[in-house]
This record gives structure tokens, sequence and C-alpha cells, in this order.
């Protein structure tokens, strides 16, 4: 389908000045330009979680698969698997992506699948009214947690160097022009790639003055250094006062886990074939 | 009288109490005093025909190799004309405890195996000790000289190994070889059979079992039978091979035993099968991978046993919900929890049945052998593509790791592999109403479909609603798929009926009891009733199998009788139950025991 209109009738419900807002028109942008370049849209899925992030998938009007809380990224894995010519794209939430999920994360980075994760990281669950997440700062207080989490956060950009990601990146959504080119560019890339998006959640943790002075993009940097990229994630803990690097802080060449599961087509008959030797072979 | 039993037709006769069948179904005409008399051949006192069959047990430590030295004694029953039922017993560890193999041949079809042994093959002396009351005053005891004492015949294995220099490994080859010879089983089946099932190192360990074999002196001669060899499989291999049939293109799973053996067989034959095996983190990614896989367009399976699929049901409810086809094979074993890792159970049959928050159709079969396990694991894929539902394949350990002769010869499997498709006239509407609930199917790459599946509640297009009249339209629209299902599952033999199909007492049973039940039925003049088909359930064929009982005794492997209250829900009373607990699967002789004290 070309020249579609890529937002939906749905009527959106995020709260005013969300941060998703943002997220969803780069990607919209980034959808059109796909178009233009030549590549169908029918061939693009996007996968998201449950919380205000996964609302995505009814505001944009291409494939979807609106899964379950955490629970995006082996999905987007079996769908790669099922077919290769598909672009898979993960829209998932910090509580989503980093609680629930974790284990998914950690796992689709060692394999190095061909998907692209964005997380829309507001520190905070909005959709269940004010929870902390993963990557809240200490002492954070939710609903959960009126005295303040007695956890540090943990820091993503770390966990997926150390996972085996092979494109990190880190964006902020008051940097909308970046933030473009780290989505294209994880979009681009073969293998997992991974952009963790810093956002505000206008109603529950409205961080933008914590951000907008701190973050900054590093000269420099060579991405393709796994021990620069270590020193750069660890910049800033998601918890103390440092400044906060943006920008592609790693990117690898490694073959995919879909390439290295590939398994040949067999015809019908070659398959009865082999069910038909199979049986012999226990006589 | 003839009675289909799903796969094959067996003639029977009707029966009284006092004179038993021959030809009377599985395995069922032998006599208590059969192991006084010659034990090998018995004559049927209904029609004094010869049937043949013997009862072998091989035992050791786990790491002696025991499944497949079983796996080489049933080979050589087999390529004697014998059918085969082999139940492999073992605790859960790597090295050490005692592990055994009982491997029953039969002139007819087995399912199950009998308390006494014709034959012991003991590779130490836990084995003599522990199945010393299993003996007769007929059985042969072959047994390792280096390791064990007793009666019988001993090998030096140790001896033979060093004049052979062989390795430790190769001394399974000896105690069969000297098995083969105490049975009288001609030198060239042993060789066959070794050359067709020994990958490496086939001649040194023929060298090994002939010298066992020379030494050995014949006691017990296992006639041949008039049968051809058939194909051996175990429950997990027959799942395996029925889920290709059925299309299957992508099996993903997480190891849990009794189910492991389906992961290892599909992955060790995927090349040639031409699928995609795939072991992720845990079974909360396998289910969600798969349902990925089914969403892009390749019919995919899961398998776990009760634990794993602990961590599947939010999947499963997604499954429901989004109405993404899916296959799900739950092995059982005992519970609660981890319970007796390597035994086998019957406890998840409400737990499959209601899994899953909120409400969608489901299919549940459970097959009662490897036949029945190859036939139905097909149909199931084919079903969850043709109403877009979640289906069940509902073995046990007993099942799965149990091996039967397979007669692939009788199977034609009615698959059509015809989902519904997509019209490709835009727009797509992945829950389009239709009057038989069931949406066209169009996958992610289809030109000009958008495809939208959801985990909310939602409308036709796939977006997400609260609408109380759309919600309520879609929540009937998936239930009107399981009337369709239960129109469709009518052209399946649902319910089996074994033993004597008109005795007024019935057995009611499912899954891989049925075997035994079987036996246990025509011995005891019982009707056997085995719905194959759990869910939808098949009131109305299950009604007419069990038509004119006077009694029902429901004969579970599960502390609460599960079938028992399933079909009390449909109004079908059973009377008595006879239920075993102790994750070890009935024998023949302890049920017909525990059904005399229940049968009016």
């Amino acid at each position: 389908m070309t020249g579609r209109e890529l937002i939906t009738d749905v009527q959106n419900t995020w709260c005013p000045g969300c941060g998703n807002f943002t997220i969803q028109h780069t990607l919209k942008k980034i959808l059109a330009e796909m178009e233009t370049a030549g590549r169908s849209l029918d061939d693009v899925v996007l996968v998201s979680g449950i919380g205000c992030h996964a609302k995505i998938a009814d505001y944009l009007n291409i494939n979807t698969f609106y899964s379950l809380h955490g629970r995006t990224i082996p999905v987007a894995t079996g769908i790669k698997l099922a077919n290769p010519d598909l672009t898979v794209i993960c829209c998932c939430g910090d509580g989503d992506c980093y609680a629930e999920g974790l284990d998914h994360l950690i796992f689709a980075a060692k394999r190095n699948v061909d998907i692209t994760v964005i997380v829309h990281n507001n520190r905070v669950y909005g959709l269940t009214t004010g929870q902390y997440t993963p990557t809240s700062p200490l002492g954070f207080r939710g609903k959960s947690t009126p005295s303040g989490t007695a956890e540090f956060p943990l820091n993503p950009l770390e966990l997926m160097l150390a996972s085996g990601a092979t494109y990190i990146a880190r964006g902020y959504t008051k940097k909308m022009d970046q933030l473009r080119a780290l989505l294209q560019g994880g979009i681009a890339h073969r293998g997992f790639s991974f952009i963790d998006v810093l956002q505000i959640c206008a109603t529950f943790f409205p961080a933008a003055d914590y951000y907008t002075p701190r973050v900054y993009d590093p000269a420099d940097h060579d991405p393709t250094s796994f021990d620069h990229a270590c020193v750069l994630a660890r910049e800033w803990d998601y918890n103390s006062d440092a400044r906060i690097p943006l920008g592609v802080l790693y990117t690898a060449t490694f073959p995919c886990f879909g390439e290295r599961m590939a398994t040949k087509g067999v015809t019908a008959g070659e398959r009865e074939e082999a069910v038909r030797q199979i049986l012999a072979s226990r006589i | 009288m003839k009675i289909d039993s799903g796969l094959f037709e067996y003639n029977v006769r009707n029966v009284t109490s006092e004179i038993q069948p021959c030809c009377g179904g599985p395995g069922g005409w032998h006599h208590d005093n059969v192991y006084a008399r010659t034990c090998i051949t018995v004559s049927c006192g209904a029609c004094m025909t010869e049937i043949q069959e013997v009862s072998v047990l091989i035992g050791g430590r786990a790491g002696d190799g025991i499944n497949s030295a079983g796996a080489l004694v049933a080979q050589l029953l087999n390529h004697l004309g014998y059918r085969i039922y082999l139940d492999f017993d073992y605790p859960s560890l790597i090295r050490g405890g005692h592990n055994f193999a009982i491997i029953r041949g039969s002139e007819h079809e087995v399912g199950t195996c009998r308390e006494k042994l014709d034959f012991i093959l003991a590779l130490n002396q836990e084995t003599v000790d522990r199945h010393r009351d299993q003996v007769h005053a007929g059985t042969a005891i072959i047994f390792n000289a280096d390791l064990a004492r007793s009666d019988g015949q001993g090998i030096s294995i140790k001896n033979i190994l060093t004049s052979e220099k062989a390795p430790e490994i190769m001394g399974n080859s000896a105690i069969i070889g000297g098995f083969a010879k105490a049975a009288g089983i001609e030198w060239v089946i042993v060789e066959t059979v070794f050359r067709r099932h020994i990958p490496k190192g086939m001649d040194l360990n023929l060298s090994v079992a002939r010298r066992a074999y020379d030494q050995l002196t014949v006691v017990r001669r296992i006639e041949p039978c008039n049968n051809p060899p058939l194909p051996l499989l175990n429950g997990n291999e027959a799942i395996g091979l029925g889920l290709v049939r059925g299309g299957l293109e992508a099996y993903v799973s997480y190891p849990m035993t009794p189910s492991s053996g389906l992961l290892h067989f599909l992955a060790g034959e995927n090349e040639k099968l031409g699928i995609m095996v795939v072991h992720p983190e845990n079974e909360i990614a396998v289910i969600l991978m798969a349902l990925g896989f089914a969403y892009g367009g390749k019919r995919a399976a899961v398998g776990t046993s009760g634990g794993g699929f602990c961590l599947m049901t939010e999947g499963l409810s997604l499954a429901g919900m989004a109405e993404i086809p899916l296959v799900l094979v739950v092995s059982q074993r005992t519970g609660p929890s981890t319970g007796l890792p390597t035994y086998t159970g019957q406890s998840e049959l409400q737990f499959v049945l209601h899994a899953g928050q909120g409400e969608y159709p489901r299919l549940v079969v459970a097959p009662g052998d490897a036949q029945e396990a190859l036939f139905w694991s097909a149909i199931a894929m084919d079903i969850a593509w043709k109403f877009q539902v979640p289906a069940f394949i509902l073995p046990d350990k007993t099942l799965s790791e149990g091996t039967y002769s397979v007669d692939t010869g009788g199977i034609t499997v009615p698959v059509t592999k015809a989902a519904p498709f997509w019209d490709k006239k835009p727009p797509y509407r992945r829950y389009a109403d239709t009057p038989s609930g069931v949406s066209p199917l169009a996958f992610p790459g289809a030109k000009d479909a958008v495809v939208k599946v959801n985990s909310y509640a939602h409308d036709a297009s796939g977006y997400t609603t609260e609408e109380a009249g759309m919600v309520t339209l879609m929540t009937d629209k998936r239930l009107r798929k399981d009337e369709e299902l239960i129109t469709g599952m009518n052209g399946y033999p649902q319910v089996n009926v074994h033993g004597s199909a008109e005795a007024p007492v019935a057995i009611l049973c499912w899954g891989s009891t049925k075997g035994v039940c079987s036996e246990a039925g025509v011995k005891l003049g019982l009707r056997v009733v085995q719905p194959v088909v759990i869910a939808p359930f098949p009131v109305t064929p299950l009604k007419e199998a069990l038509a004119e009982t006077k009694t029902i005794i429901c004969v579970e492997e599960n502390a609460t009788a599960q079938l028992a209250a399933l079909a009390r829900q449909h109004g079908i009373i059973p009377d008595a139950k006879v239920l075993r607990y102790d994750g070890r699967p009935f024998t023949y002789e302890s049920l017909c025991a525990r059904l005399k004290e229940v049968i009016p």
C-alpha cells in the first residue's frame, strides 16, 4: 500500500506534552522516508508491549502486534525468524522491557536478533498511575514506594554492552533530529539495535529540567570501540548528577541469529520422504 | 463385531466373564497362570490360538546406557515379529541411581507392561535384588558376573572387553549378546539389529556380543512371530512426526522432562524436515516466540511439562484473545511443583482446560499411544489453523518416553492444511466478523494488508476498544468458533472403545492408560471407553460409547479423578474410581486387582 495515511483515526489518549508524541512523530517520518526510498510498508511490523508507549500500535497505520507487558522482544524474534524480509521494530516501555521482560532483552542482544528495540524510557509507570521502574532514581517516591525507593536504578546501556547488542544508542525526545538519526541508524543496522530514549512523563515524572542541561553529544567518539562505549555508558548511571551522553555509543558487525538459525526449506514431498526415512530407520 | 478404535478396526467377540476372547484387543488374551506354564507361548482358553508373549527387563546404574540397551532388546524382539512396548524407569539424576527398561513383546499390539518377567538382564547387583519379586519359575537371569551374583547365567563383561580390547561402554553389547543366546535368537538377527541400530564401532560391538553369545546356552527360546517388524517410536517422536505431517515449520521449547525428547528429536532432524527449532531463555519466551512465528505465517508448536506450562499461561490467553493458531504439547509428570520429574501422572487435565485468564475456545487431545500421537498431533496442528485456536496435545511420561510399535500403513491423516485466507480485497480486517467466527488470515508482508493483532479487547480491524457493544460482539465471535469446533470435531474418531464393547460395566480412561485398561478390560470382560478429545468435550459420542452401562469406573493416574469431574459436568456420572498417583503407571496386574475391588 503506497501513500497510506500513517496515522490512524484512533483517538489519541496520551497526556499533553507526553514524550510518546515525539517518538510517534519521529517513527512516522522515518516510515514515510522508507516508503519514498522504495521500501514497502507492508513489510514493516511494529510490536508493542503494554503501557502508555504501547498505544502507538493503535496510532500507526502499519502491521502491529500489540503484545503483553514485557513481551515485545520474543514476539519480534519469532516474527523475524518466520519472515527475515520483514523490518521488525519493538516499541517497549522501561517497566515493560527492563522489569517484566528483562530476560528477553538480554537474550535478544546475546543472540544479535536483527530487530530494533526502542525503549520509551520515562522512568516511571504511567498507565498504572505512577510507580517506580528499574531506571527510576534511588529514593523515587511513587505510589508503591511512598517513602522513596530503596534500590539503585540499573544502567541499561551498560547491560546491553555486556549482553552483546551490536547497536547501542541513547536519544532524548527533546532532540528530535538526533532521535530520528538514531532510530534510522538502528533500523538500518543488521543485528540487534537498542535505543534507550529518555522521555518525560508529563504527569508522573516531568524531568525535562533535569535532562536538558545535562545531555550532550560526545565529540570524537569512536562507536566501534567497546572500551570507549563502556566509559560513555558509565558516565551517567541514571542516578547521580552527571553529564548524559547521547548518540550512538557502540556499533559492531556480527552475524545475526536469523542467519545462523536459517533452515533450508523443503518441499512437501521431500518432507514426507524424510518422515518415511525416519520411520524406516526405526525398524 | 467390529470396534472402531479410531485407527484400526479390531474384530472383537462378545465375551462373558468366564471366557476370555482371543484376538480381543491389545494383549488381552492371557491367563493368570501363564507364568507357571510355558510363559512365552500361551494357549488361549477361548479359541486355543497360540499367543506369543515375552517380557524382558534390563537394569543398571544411570549412565550405563540402559535406555539404548533396552532399545536394542526391543529391536531384537521387533525383528522376531513381536509388537513392542518399552517402559524406561529412571530417577532424576545423571550418574548412579537405578535405571531399568522393561521391554514387552507380544504377537499383538501392546501398550503396557506385565509385572512378571521372563528375562532379567542385570548389569549390577541392584537389578537382581530390586526385581526379585518379579521373577517366576521360568525367569532367565543373565547377569554381569563382575558385579552381581545370581541364579542364571553370568558373563564376565570385564574379561570379554579385555579380550576384545573394547571400551567399557560396549559392556551392554555383551549382555545383549548373552540374552540373544539364552533366548535362542539366531545370530543373523543380532547382526542385523546391531548393523541397523549401532551408529559407532559396530564391528567391535558385534565381536563383544558374539563372545557372550558363544559362552551362554539357550534356556528359553523366544519363537519368532508371523508379523513383519514395524517402526518403533516413543511418544515424543510420534508427536514430532505428527506435527510435521500437520505442517509444522517451527518448534520452540525449553527443556523439561518428559517433553525434552521431542525437542531433542526435532532439533536432531530439523534440516531433513525443513523446520526451525529454537530453544529460548524460558517458557514465557517460548510461547511468545511461537506466537510471533504464527503471526508471521509459520505453523509453530511449543512443548513443555506442567511447570513450564505455568509460565506459558499468559501467552496462551494472548493466543486465545488475538486468535493466533498454536499447538502446545504438555507432557505430564507427577506434580505438584517439581514433583517427580521423571515419573508419570495425569494431573494436568483440568489445568490445561482452564489455564489462561478469560474465556476462549481450545482443543485438547490426549492420545493413548504412539500411533494415536502420530495421528492426533497432525490433526491438532490442522485444527489450530483452521479455527485459529490454541490446540493442546496432552501426553504423559508413560507415552512421551515409552516406545511402541507403530503401524504407519494403517494411518491416513485427514489434514487439510487449509486455513481460511484473506481474499486480498482491502481493507484487511484481521478480526472480520463472520458467521463461523473464524476471520480470514493474512500475514505481514501481504500486499495492501495492515495486519493488526491485539491482546486488548479490539474491533474487527484489531484496534483497541473498550466499547461495551464491541466487546460483546467480539466475545461472541470468538465463542462461535467453539460451536464450529464442536461440529468440526464430529468428523474425527473422538472416543475409542476397547475391550468388551457391550459389557454393562465400563472403564472410563484417557491418555496413556489406554493400553493397560484395554488389557484389563478384556481380561475382566469390561467395556473400555477412552475419549481422545477432551475439549471441546465430546458429550454425544461419549454418551453413545457408554450407552446402557450400569457401572462406570474411572481409571486415572491422578489423585482427584479429573476426567470423572469433567464427565460429571456433562451428566456422565462415574460410580467408582481407581486412581494411582505415585508416579508409576498402572500395571496390568495391579489394575486388575484394583478393578476387582470395585466391580459390582
